[in-house]
């Protein structure tokens, strides 16, 4: 029992470290996130409900547009399938990461955000470290960070009241900077390219509010299109 | 929208969310050859996404009227300056965001 305690603290140490970055970042994604969602008139209880189980940064913001407009069981679903269809690539490139880890498996698969990926991704644990163990600790510091911010912005949020007027561009912020940061990385620009190029064109010719499903099935055609074209030049 | 209702929007959340990060492990288990296809898909899909997402932010900027999308555009100026410069993702977010907070309270008023 003891041994397997060290082990596991072992990890939680080696673990930590590579997690800070992400503390930042989360602490204030969760705040605002928790800050907005207060301003529409949902409290910790919700904040608390939604950083724990959907645990999906940009997906709990679009949740805060979903929960302020008609009740559509259908669009969210949709939608929230659009927002995350990202995730299957970051489960398809974890595939072999995530042999033999056993019970914590499905953890990593449920707490398989962008940032934590980028963690797993860009840190290795040492040698005599467990690495299911490193893999899970990472995963959970990161929720624990998510759902620490949101809690605080929660509660921030039903003390002090300012204007948070313009608060919701956090999103949009946390997007370019991801685009930025893929577009200095990859070598093939053309699917970033692709992808706003549809998605202006739908935007113009659909207009404002039903323009995501076409501008969708608009890349997975110009992607298909483009495979041969592409080929060997893969950024995987 | 009823307490009720706020639920079962966040359980489809929750649902939808939950799907797409299990799909690829259940469709391709630990000892099956993805398809290359897929593989294609997973590697060039999120370059793609990603601008899709930053467009679908900005989608109700009006070029024509309002503020004609000028703070959005100073933010996202800045923000790929700052990010490209010091690669600092708390700066490059939180910076973005309050400039954009003081651009449309103190400035672009309306």
């Amino acid at each position: 029992m003891s041994n397997f305690s060290d082990e596991k603290g072992k990890a939680l140490k080696a673990a930590f470290p590579g997690t800070i970055p992400v503390m930042t970042g989360y602490v204030f994604l969760g705040m605002a996130f928790g800050i907005l969602l207060n301003a529409k008139g949902y409290g910790i209880f919700w904040a608390l409900l939604m950083s724990l189980f959907i645990y999906a940064g940009s997906m709990q913001y679009v949740a805060i547009s979903l929960l302020v407009s008609a009740f559509n069981p259908v669009a969210a679903f949709v939608m929230t399938l659009m927002v995350n269809a990202r995730h299957l690539f970051y489960g398809l490139s974890m595939l072999d990461k995530f042999k033999n880890t056993g019970k914590l498996k499905p953890y990593l698969i449920f707490g398989l955000t962008d940032e934590t990926f980028s963690v797993l991704c860009g840190t290795e644990p040492p040698e005599d470290v467990s690495r299911p163990w490193y893999m899970f600790w990472v995963t959970l510091l990161d929720q624990f960070y998510w759902v620490a911010g949101s809690i605080i912005g929660s509660l921030l949020g039903s003390v002090v009241s300012f204007d948070t007027k313009g608060l919701d561009f956090v999103l949009t912020a946390l997007f370019v900077v991801i685009f930025v940061g893929q577009w200095q990385e990859a070598e093939n620009h053309i699917p970033a390219i692709i992808g706003v190029t549809v998605i202006l064109l739908c935007r113009i010719i659909f207009g404002s509010s039903s323009f995501l499903i076409p501008a969708m099935i608009g890349i997975l055609v110009c992607l298909s299109l483009a495979k041969n074209r592409m080929q060997g030049r893969e950024c995987l | 929208m009823t307490a009720l209702q706020a639920l079962i929007t966040i359980g489809l959340c929750v649902l939808g969310t939950t799907l797409t990060r299990f799909l690829p492990f259940i469709l391709f288990p630990e000892n099956r050859e993805t398809p290359e296809y897929i593989r294609y898909l997973g590697s060039v899909l999120p370059y793609a996404v990603i601008g899709l997402l930053v467009v679908y932010c900005l989608k109700d900027v009006n070029f024509f009227g309002g503020s004609h999308g000028i703070p959005e555009l100073i933010a996202v100026v800045f923000i790929i300056v700052v990010h490209t410069w010091k690669k600092n993702v708390l700066l490059s977010i939180a910076g973005g965001t309050l400039l954009y907070m003081a651009l449309v309270q103190y400035i672009f008023i309306g």
